[in-house]
């Protein structure tokens, strides 16, 4: 009998808000939470726009030698961790270190503190950087800083598929959990909102150059014309069901199946990735999870925004599910799209509409793009078969699909 | 999906002192050290200004003008032992088993050398915080995200399995060669090109190791600069390098009649929760790694015929490391041969420990394991048998291989000749 993993935790720290409770309100009530970027003076590049955790403290999170030691990435890796052990009733340092563990994505490490050791190197007098260059600017760098402030000294990972990994750090993290580590904390948290990182990102040629935030990020719809970046993400607690149920923990769902493809080609400026690999991606996710396509409630897009892109998911879906497709729910308008941290995001949303037993409408898009005509859920609906499918794509090629199994609803009028 | 093996059938290198396997393997079983002054930059502002740099020549490696284009100097070097490592295998691969066949590759600090090169184009050498965005290369996203990694190495083979980039910094190319291994075992692929790269040879990362001390500063004789488990050592030598594997699963590899260089029978990681660059002297958690990965494999400590050390040549890791085998192997720890190629090959991050375990490989393979070079003065906190500067003539069953990284990361693998009959 295989062993079962089960989330029972959830930290976000996102545009969306600090803490589940903020996010999911964000979801449901469909407020926009992108603007104008303030982390820096954007005024001289197209992309002005950009979602931060406006009134982020990371003094609350951590300490102060964590705070110079560490970018602001894993400031809100810190935060997100934190969050998602006090959701799940566990305490912040754990009990038994070597059956605890911790495997993060990251795409582009610690930007800000790595801009800024650069400029110190070839911009100061001497050439020299500081101490904790070497250990903040790495993708490591959080992973690191998290097994050591909550003693997590089981098998430990750090998973790059640019925006696909958040998906992929859970199914690594079910892999751990299957290989005898009972307790794995797993999603990402990201921040590419420095000037270099957004010079970098200007290179994608995927970036929205529009001004207006109300318009700057719509996937599916006639007026797409890139995606929005942001910051912050989302880390969960992957815990083998025997030691949750054992204790008691509130569960939020199972995460039962994955898959993950490679297109074998690069994301160009005519490209928009093979649309058979990706749906190989889902069926590989469903299969695994015993499921049938026809069970879905509901499913969560990359939704790129970039035209050519969302036309080869909507592809993608349409040869998994046939005519038949499960409604279609996207929150990234809200947010922007954090990278790794953004399909990890998204899967704090599917188990928080099990949660709350509802399926959030869909932010967007107002007029389906020809060739994107999918069943985008309109209005909140209760879900029936509690199976959600949460799909990424990283650039340059990786597709990965995740399903999540939903727990039974949370009480009417239950303590939340 | 039990009972699946996960097997070497291709090893590709591209190292300090040769850029393909074979001068690879001569390198380091003849005892030669590859560490010399920064040709790079000028590295004479640096405290430490000695690396083994790889004399890698793209064109020789068939690496094509649009790779050249978009990949940074460490894909390149991916690029090149991906090929080799696939044309050692001798496999042929159909369309189905494309869908099959992963990349997982490491690296500690991926892109660096591209991003700090451009960074100094559009930052006008480090004046301007608000960069020029417009000033930067067409590749210069690929640069920041090292997915790129495994993304370029797949494109290159056609490979649509799983692809995946791991980066624990000086643990990744373990740890990676450990993510494929599962993938094996689990069923999610049948084939994994698994490895790591690193090329961080550029300013940014020599003044990161010199702020902490890290690196050595003999800047005066670099060919012997690199000392692991010697009393007279000064820190690690910064280094470049690759190594991709095939892996494969046995049976697999078995209907089609492939050369199997040996098994991959145990991978295990701990973390020490103890600090991001220190380790304590007692080596708890490489030791607990050792022992689960020899569990994994129902070997004893006895059965280990080779450890191919993590070696950095810093005092705290030597030290670390001697205890862990100790811990983990107890008297067995005296009799079994254990040498650090990082004397010969610097300390290539992310990288070495891909390199290493290729280094493993052909060990089993050629009944030979690679010295320790420059070892000269006993350390009384070192005292277990290092294979001293000349290479050893003698059979190969079982290989470990360790690695310690910023973080407090500890893993293990265990390579085993192939039993045919378990």
């Amino acid at each position: 009998m295989s062993v079962r993993a089960v989330v029972t935790g959830i930290g976000v720290v996102a545009p969306s808000g600090v803490g589940v409770d903020a996010h999911w309100r964000t979801v449901v009530d469909g407020t926009r939470r992108t603007g104008p970027i303030t982390l820096f003076d954007p005024a001289g590049y197209p992309t002005r726009v950009a979602g931060e955790v406006s009134g982020f403290d990371p003094s609350a999170y951590a300490d102060a030698r964590q705070l110079v030691q560490t970018d602001r990435w894993t400031h809100l890796g810190l935060a997100a961790t934190k969050l998602a052990l006090a959701d799940a009733g566990l305490p912040e340092r754990a009990p038994d270190p070597y059956g605890w563990a911790v495997t993060l994505a990251s795409s582009s490490g610690g930007n800000l503190f790595g801009q800024r050791e650069l400029q110190r190197l070839w911009g100061g007098a001497s050439r020299t950087v500081g101490a904790y260059q070497s250990i903040a600017w790495f993708y490591a760098a959080s992973v690191g800083q998290l097994s050591i402030h909550h003693q997590f000294k089981g098998p430990c990972g750090v998973l790059v598929a640019e925006s696909a990994g958040g998906l992929d750090s859970l199914a690594h993290a079910v892999r751990t959990v299957r290989r005898g580590t009972p307790v794995v904390l797993a999603g990402a948290t990201e921040c590419p909102l420095s000037p270099y990182a957004l010079a970098c990102q200007l290179r994608s040629g995927l970036l929205s150059d529009v001004s207006d935030p109300e318009a700057a990020y719509r996937p599916f719809d006639r007026s797409a014309g890139g995606y929005v970046p942001a910051e912050g993400g989302a880390v969960f607690v992957v815990e083998e069901l025997g030691h949750a149920l054992a204790r008691g923990a509130r569960v939020y769902g199972e995460v039962t199946g994955w898959g993950a493809t490679h297109d074998a080609v690069h994301t160009g400026p005519d490209g928009a990735g093979d649309p058979g690999r990706y749906a190989r991606a889902m069926r590989l996710a469903l299969d695994r999870s015993g499921v049938g396509a026809d069970e879905v409630d509901v499913v969560l897009p990359d939704a790129l925004g970039v035209p050519r892109y969302d036309r080869a998911e909507a592809e993608a879906l349409r040869a998994v599910f046939g005519d038949r497709p499960p409604p279609v729910s996207t929150h990234k308008p809200l947010t922007g799209r954090a990278h790794q941290g953004g399909s990890a995001l998204d899967v704090a949303t599917a188990l928080l509409a099990f949660r709350h037993d509802t399926l959030p409408a869909s932010a967007g898009p107002r007029r389906p793009a020809p060739g994107c005509e999918l069943d985008f859920l309109r209005t909140p609906r209760q879900p029936r078969s509690r199976l959600a499918l949460v799909c990424a794509r990283g650039f340059d090629g990786f597709n990965s699909a995740l399903v999540l199994r939903g727990a039974p609803p949370a009480p009417r009028g239950a303590a939340e | 999906m039990t009972g699946r093996r996960t097997v070497v059938t291709g090893v590709g290198v591209v190292a300090p002192g040769g850029a393909t396997r074979d001068r690879f393997w001569k390198t380091v079983t003849e005892g030669r050290t590859a560490t010399r002054r920064i040709s790079f930059f000028d590295p004479s502002p640096y405290r430490s200004q000695i690396a083994a740099e790889c004399d890698f020549d793209p064109d020789a490696a068939g690496i094509t003008l649009a790779e050249r284009q978009r990949a940074d100097r460490y894909v390149q070097f991916a690029l090149a032992c991906s090929t080799e490592a696939l044309a050692d295998s001798g496999l042929e691969l159909t369309d189905a088993e494309r869908d099959v066949t992963g990349v997982v590759l490491g690296t500690a600090v991926g892109g660096t050398m591209a991003l700090e090169q451009e960074y100094v184009r559009v930052s006008d050498s480090g004046r301007r915080w608000l960069v020029d965005h417009a000033l930067g290369g067409p590749y210069l996203y690929p640069a920041l995200v090292p997915s790129s990694l495994a993304a370029d190495v797949a494109v290159r083979h056609g490979l649509h399995g799983p692809a995946q980039v791991i980066s624990t910094g000086c643990t990744s190319g373990i740890d990676a060669i450990g993510y494929a291994h599962q993938l094996i075992v689990d069923g999610e692929a049948d084939v994994v090109l698994a490895g790591a790269s690193d090329s961080p040879i550029s300013p940014v990362t020599v003044a990161s190791f010199d702020a902490i001390k890290a690196t050595s500063p003999d800047n005066d004789d670099p060919a012997h600069a690199s000392r692991p488990f010697d009393a007279d050592r000064h820190g690690f030598v910064l280094a470049e390098g690759a190594a991709v594997l095939v892996l494969e699963e046995w049976e697999h590899a078995r209907r089609r009649g492939a050369h199997v260089y040996c098994e991959l029978s145990g991978y295990a990681s701990r973390a020490n929760g103890f600090h991001m660059t220190g380790l304590r002297p007692d080596g708890v958690e490489m030791g607990l790694a050792i022992t689960d990965a020899l569990r994994q494999s129902r070997l004893s400590p006895q059965d280990v015929s080779y450890i191919s050390a993590h070696g950095s040549g810093t005092r705290q890791n030597d030290r670390h490391e001697t205890a862990a085998f100790k811990r983990a192997l107890g008297e067995a720890a005296y009799g079994v041969p254990i040498s650090s190629i990082k004397s010969m090959v610097g300390h290539s991050l992310g990288a070495i420990g891909s390199i290493e375990m290729a280094a493993c490989a052909l060990a089993i393979e050629y009944g030979v394991v690679p010295p320790t070079a420059n070892w000269a003065t006993r350390d009384p906190e070192c005292d277990l048998d290092y294979v001293p500067n000349v290479a050893r003539e003698t059979p190969v069953d079982v290989a470990l291989s360790v690695g310690s990284g910023f973080g407090g990361f500890q893993s293990a693998m265990v390579l085993r000749r192939l039993a045919v009959h378990q």
